[in-house]
């Protein structure tokens, strides 16, 4: 079997007493698409924080393609290919959706190092970021301010964000937070569409989405993985069942939850 | 800027931002006006051009980069003291005199930008501020080599590309500072407008999404801080070239604080706002303390906060909004 994508080994913080990870161990295999499920609190925006660098472990080691980048600082996780997208917009809203995502194109080719050029000397660039935004369907509002584009465009530009830097392994916070459910849905939609070279962990709160998208699921608790395995395997687990998923996994499983 | 015509082919979009406005080009024949309308203001506007290059080498950290500094006079002053001593000491050739001070400058801002780029905000603020008085101070101290208080005596600059003499009409003073003006816009334009350029204002947008799109913040200020150094110090060198002398202010606070106040007033990070700033301001202050000299700063301050509350984005912010505003009736 290959090297999984990313992987974990006895991950650990804490926040002075507060304990928000404990001991994670986690193997994503290539192309998988996780979800990452547990209530408000439990860890899981802090669990991506620790993988891309954003914070640093108490304890423990993150693999990427077999290599050790706990000790990498974020952008080069990124410029290897462990990239993020943010559960509150961090955007850039006084660059437009096509500058930002030429910005983030720019900075993959290098081309971000040249200040005796003018961007017009990087068509590739400018067409790949345009290219990316048509495939999102955020073409037409490519030449937007980002401050004044809608908030559910914004999510998305967070995502085209992300495929800017040609990640290997995506990891979106709740990338559907705030949106309504119709657009959630396309959302996640184009989310499924991404190229399976790619192997994708989300984390969100709508059980419908998670079961309809997700191929593995993870649970976090307090800090710490609960249970991971198939979602039948979570669906009809009593613990889970109890800690998280209420009383109705039958439901969730088999259809829609507001109907 | 953003237009809300949906159908603008992407390439064209961005080769639109670098074309040359009607406006630009009004602006750069007006600057060729104290010739025809204001001879015995010459000096005036050769002053003006400096602090105008000057500014606009702020308006690279803080405008585009949001990188605040309360001591960027250290880089004129660093300037404005190599071009003096060269010429002091028997080299008065100007142009290679610039050189030279854009060099120690850029020497200095680049050693300075490894400690820079690790801090924002107010910390920022006070490293630069502290860093601005520690050289000040020093260059007070080495009295045998700046002549302290009494300022460096004894500058010659040579004629320019040997055939130009500096007359006292400042003839060839503000020839010289409008031409190395714009040609350094030039350049600053052209990298504000380049891949780097988008880097920045990513950067002074939102600093903490850059690492997570894999771009080394970090490396980007510190090319960017040097390259204002420079261009800093060319301004400080044109200041002793074409006054033959240098005094202490000239790496003061007052001059840090001073092109602070010229960027936000004309507008920051709009390429124009230390340019339209630093005439603003030039010609206000030479015409209010020629009525009552100790009230300057009564009405400096007036301007400024008028300036603060009403065009938050600068007096150009202002005139953009405004023509947004216009042009949409
Ligand atoms: N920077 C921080 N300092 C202190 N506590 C934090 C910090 N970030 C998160 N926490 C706490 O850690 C816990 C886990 O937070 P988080 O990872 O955001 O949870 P989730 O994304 O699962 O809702 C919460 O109790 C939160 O208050
Ligand atoms: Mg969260």
């Amino acid at each position: 079997m290959s090297a999984p994508a990313l992987a974990t080994r006895g991950l650990a913080k804490s926040f002075g007493s507060l304990v928000v990870a404990r001991d994670i161990e986690i193997e994503l295999p290539k192309g998988v698409r996780y979800a990452l499920i547990g209530p408000n609190g439990a860890g899981k925006t802090t669990l991506i924080n620790l993988m891309t660098g954003m914070l640093q472990p108490g304890a423990g080691r993150i693999f990427l393609d077999d290599s050790d980048i706990t000790a990498l600082p974020p952008e080069q996780r990124v410029r290897r290919g462990l990239v993020r997208t943010y559960q509150i917009n961090s955007l850039f809203p006084h660059l437009t959706a096509l500058e930002s995502i030429t910005l983030a194109v720019c900075e993959r080719t290098r081309a971000a190092r040249i200040w005796w050029r003018q961007l017009n000397a990087y068509p590739h660039e400018i067409d790949e970021a345009h290219d990316i935004l048509v495939a999102l369907k955020l073409g037409s509002a490519c030449h937007r301010l980002t401050r004044e584009m809608a908030y559910g465009q914004q999510r998305l530009l967070e995502i085209a964000l992300a495929l800017a830097t040609r990640p290997k392994v995506l990891l979106l916070d709740e990338p559907a937070a705030g949106v309504p459910r119709e657009e959630s849905q396309e959302l996640f939609a184009a989310i499924a569409g991404l190229s399976s070279d790619i192997t994708v962990l989300f984390i969100e709160h709508d059980m419908e989405l998670v079961f309809r998208f997700a191929s593995r699921i993870i649970v976090m608790v307090g800090g710490r993985v609960l249970m991971q395995g198939a979602p039948h395997e979570i669906a009809n687990d009593p613990q889970v069942r109890a800690v998280y998923l209420g009383n109705t996994p039958a439901k969730i499983l088999h259809g829609p939850r507001h109907g | 800027m953003a237009l809300s015509e949906t159908s603008i082919d992407p390439q064209l979009y961005l080769v639109e931002q670098t074309r040359w406005r009607p406006a630009e080009i009004v602006f750069w024949l007006a600057t060729l006006l104290p010739y025809l309308l204001f001879p015995n203001y010459l000096s005036l506007a050769s002053q003006i051009a400096i602090a105008a290059l000057f500014a606009l080498s702020l308006d690279l950290i803080l405008g585009y980069a949001g990188i605040v500094s309360l001591g960027h006079a250290a880089f004129f002053g660093i300037g404005a003291y190599t071009a003096g001593l060269l010429s002091k000491y028997g080299w008065g050739e100007p142009l290679s005199g610039l050189v030279v001070a854009a060099f120690a400058a850029g020497v200095v801002g680049y050693a300075t930008s490894f400690v820079i780029c690790r801090f924002r905000h107010l910390a920022l603020i006070m490293l630069t501020l502290g860093f601005g008085l520690l050289l000040a101070e020093l260059a007070n101290s080495l009295g045998w080599l700046t002549g302290g208080m009494d300022g460096l005596q004894g500058i010659h600059t040579w004629k320019l590309l040997g055939t130009f003499p500096f007359d006292l009409y400042g003839r060839a003073a503000y020839a010289y500072a409008l031409a190395v003006l714009f040609v350094l816009f030039l350049f600053t334009r052209r990298l504000i407008h380049s891949p780097f350029g988008l880097s920045l204002r990513g950067i002074r947008e939102n600093f903490v999404r850059m690492p997570a799109i894999g771009a080394p913040s970090r490396a980007h200020i510190r090319t960017i801080y040097t390259i204002a150094a420079c261009i800093a110090g060319v301004a400080g060198a044109l200041l002793a070239q074409t006054t033959e002398t240098v005094s202490l202010d000239s790496l003061g606070f007052e001059r840090s604080a001073e092109v602070v106040v010229i960027l936000v007033l004309g507008g920051a990070g709009r390429l124009y706002g230390g340019l339209v700033g630093a005439t603003i301001y030039l010609i206000a202050r030479d015409q209010f303390s020629g009525i009552v000299p100790q009230y300057w700063y009564f009405w400096i301050g007036i301007l400024l906060v008028a300036v603060v509350i009403f065009l938050p984005n600068g007096i150009l912010g202002g005139l953009a909004q405004f023509t947004a505003r216009w042009s949409r009736k």
